[in-house]
């Protein structure tokens, strides 16, 4: 006898769909994420004569920019806002990184030294991840006033939040066997951790390093605007002025960086994958 | 040194996979764990060592007594004298053969591997000199076929002399000419270091070649226990047909 005269039941078109079939709560799902769509474009998308009359504005504005500024004492100035940029960059990621391993380690599941108590690890990632990074320059330039400092300890946190949850994904989904191997020989679990996962882990911990590497210079790009040091407070100073050919330049200048960086990251994983 | 009495074991989902077990190994004895797939060889394995914790009876291993699952010091200081070599060996791909072997001795207290003391890094360079990697000790695990992978985890398992050696299915991912080396190596430094051998197999060939007794489990049952002497492969052929 083969073995599908065996089969419980026969085979019907349902066992071999490929969408899930519309259940009544699928539909109800799906009507009610529809009404909530259709409902949040009138409230908050710009309808069509809306777009149509801001045409000529934005036309105005891009006009004004042009040409940018090239006043050679304003991009001395710049420069050395662009240089601070990258130092709370490169410095938040650096401490953000090393905060989130930690983190990570007592958080990931089969691989933390914490049982229950993982929670308290996941929950300060959650925190530190989910509070836009905006949110955080607020309150670290109330903590610790106008400047670079806060814009650095913004971006420790925002790294610590997103490598930490990635860094503990890699562990979680490290080898289990030799995991297992080295339970055997009576390895303690912060020897597992060295001996095993993090070799195990290691390309993945350099690319999610290089991507928060990444995402920290556009942050700290931003973050002046409340006052945490860089170049965005220059670009705040000319919207606030009016002097549009200052913050084409600048505009200008962000956009080199950000693809600069993003090329040299893309560089560096090349190499050290 | 090892005795399991009554020893039972449910998953959270399933049936039994243990029942009421007892099994004994005498110091120097070595012992192949035959049986169909699913018959409880791996788990029982793992319950002897705590890698696992079991539902029903008691385990003595090396002067450890212990119901359930060993305790953090009985662990401790029962995985310092075992040495396990698993299936899949389990070893770290992105670090040296030498790195992995020297990984066997993390249960013996010396912490992070990269402050090895000098005789444990001898002592890896002779347990990979004796499974006859010596050449190999410095490359990638990743790089290694699977019978050179097997033979760096027997080494693992050997570096810091253990008592006892298990092993589960320690050929079985292997073709039969690289099986057969892995289990003669494997075999001859039990042999030589004077250590107690369990192990689990499939070929019935290597269960007859390579132990003193035979003991067979069938849906968690012990249905044969017997010296080898006394046995042929159509006796435990019978096993899997039954």
């Amino acid at each position: 006898m083969t073995d599908h005269l065996r089969m419980p039941r026969p085979i019907s078109s349902r066992d071999i769909a490929r969408w899930p079939r519309l259940t009544p709560l699928r539909f109800t799902v799906l009507v009610a994420l529809g009404a909530v769509l259709i409902a949040s474009i009138g409230e908050v998308a710009p309808g069509p004569d809306r777009l149509i009359g801001a045409l000529p504005r934005m036309a105005s504005l891009l006009d004004r920019m042009v040409p940018p500024e090239t006043d050679p004492a304003f991009l001395g100035r710049m420069g050395l806002r662009l240089l601070e940029t990258l130092q709370i960059a490169l410095v938040g990621t650096v401490f953000g990184v090393l905060v989130s391993f930690p983190l990570a380690w007592l958080a990931a599941k089969h691989v933390s030294p914490l049982n229950a108590g993982r929670w308290i690890s996941r929950g300060v990632i959650s925190l530190f991840r989910t509070v836009p990074d905006l949110v955080w320059a607020l309150f670290f330039v109330s903590a610790v006033g106008l400047g670079a400092i806060a814009g650095t300890l913004t971006i420790i946190v925002d790294t610590a939040g997103f490598c930490g949850r990635f860094f503990a994904e890699a562990m979680e989904e490290s080898d289990p066997k030799s995991r297992e191997a080295l339970e055997a020989v009576g390895a303690r679990r912060i020897d597992i951790l060295f001996a095993s996962v993090v070799p195990d882990c290691m390309p993945s911990f350099i690319n999610t390093s290089l991507f928060a590497l990444e995402l920290a210079v556009r942050s700290s790009v931003v973050l002046g605007i409340v006052g945490a040091g860089g170049i965005g407070q220059e670009l705040k100073s000319a919207f606030e002025l009016f002097q549009y050919p200052k913050a084409a330049t600048i505009i200008l200048a962000i956009f080199v960086i950000v693809l600069l960086m993003e090329r040299l990251t893309d560089w560096l994983r090349q190499k050290m994958g | 040194m090892v005795e399991a009495c009554g020893l039972g074991k449910r998953f959270t989902t399933g049936p039994r996979v243990l029942n009421a077990i007892d099994f004994s190994a005498r110091r120097g004895e070595r012992i192949a764990l035959v049986g169909s797939n699913g018959a409880g060889k791996s788990t029982f394995l793992r319950c002897l060592v705590g890698l696992v914790p079991f539902g029903d009876g008691t385990v003595e291993v090396l002067g450890q007594r212990f119901s359930e699952q060993p305790n953090r010091r009985q662990r401790v200081a029962l995985r310092r004298r075992l040495g396990f070599v698993f299936q899949f060996h389990g070893l770290v791909g992105r670090t040296s053969a030498l790195s992995n072997v020297v990984n066997g001795a993390l249960g013996q207290g010396n912490g992070n591997h990269a402050l090895a003391p000098e005789r444990l890094r001898t002592d890896a360079l002779d347990a990979l000199a004796a499974v006859g990697l010596s050449d190999r000790a410095l490359d990638r695990t990743d790089t290694l076929s699977g019978g050179q992978s097997q033979r760096v985890a027997i080494a693992r398992a050997l570096v810091h002399r253990p008592e006892l050696v298990i092993a589960d299915e320690p050929a079985a991912s292997l073709d039969p000419v690289a099986g057969a080396e892995v289990m003669s190596v494997f075999h001859g430094l039990a042999e030589q270091r004077g250590a107690t051998l369990i192990f689990t197999t499939h070929d019935l060939q290597h269960a007859l070649d390579y132990s003193d007794r035979i003991v067979a489990l069938a849906a968690g049952h012990v249905v044969l226990d017997s010296p080898t002497v006394h046995l042929r492969v159509s006796d435990l052929e019978a096993i899997y047909r039954d």
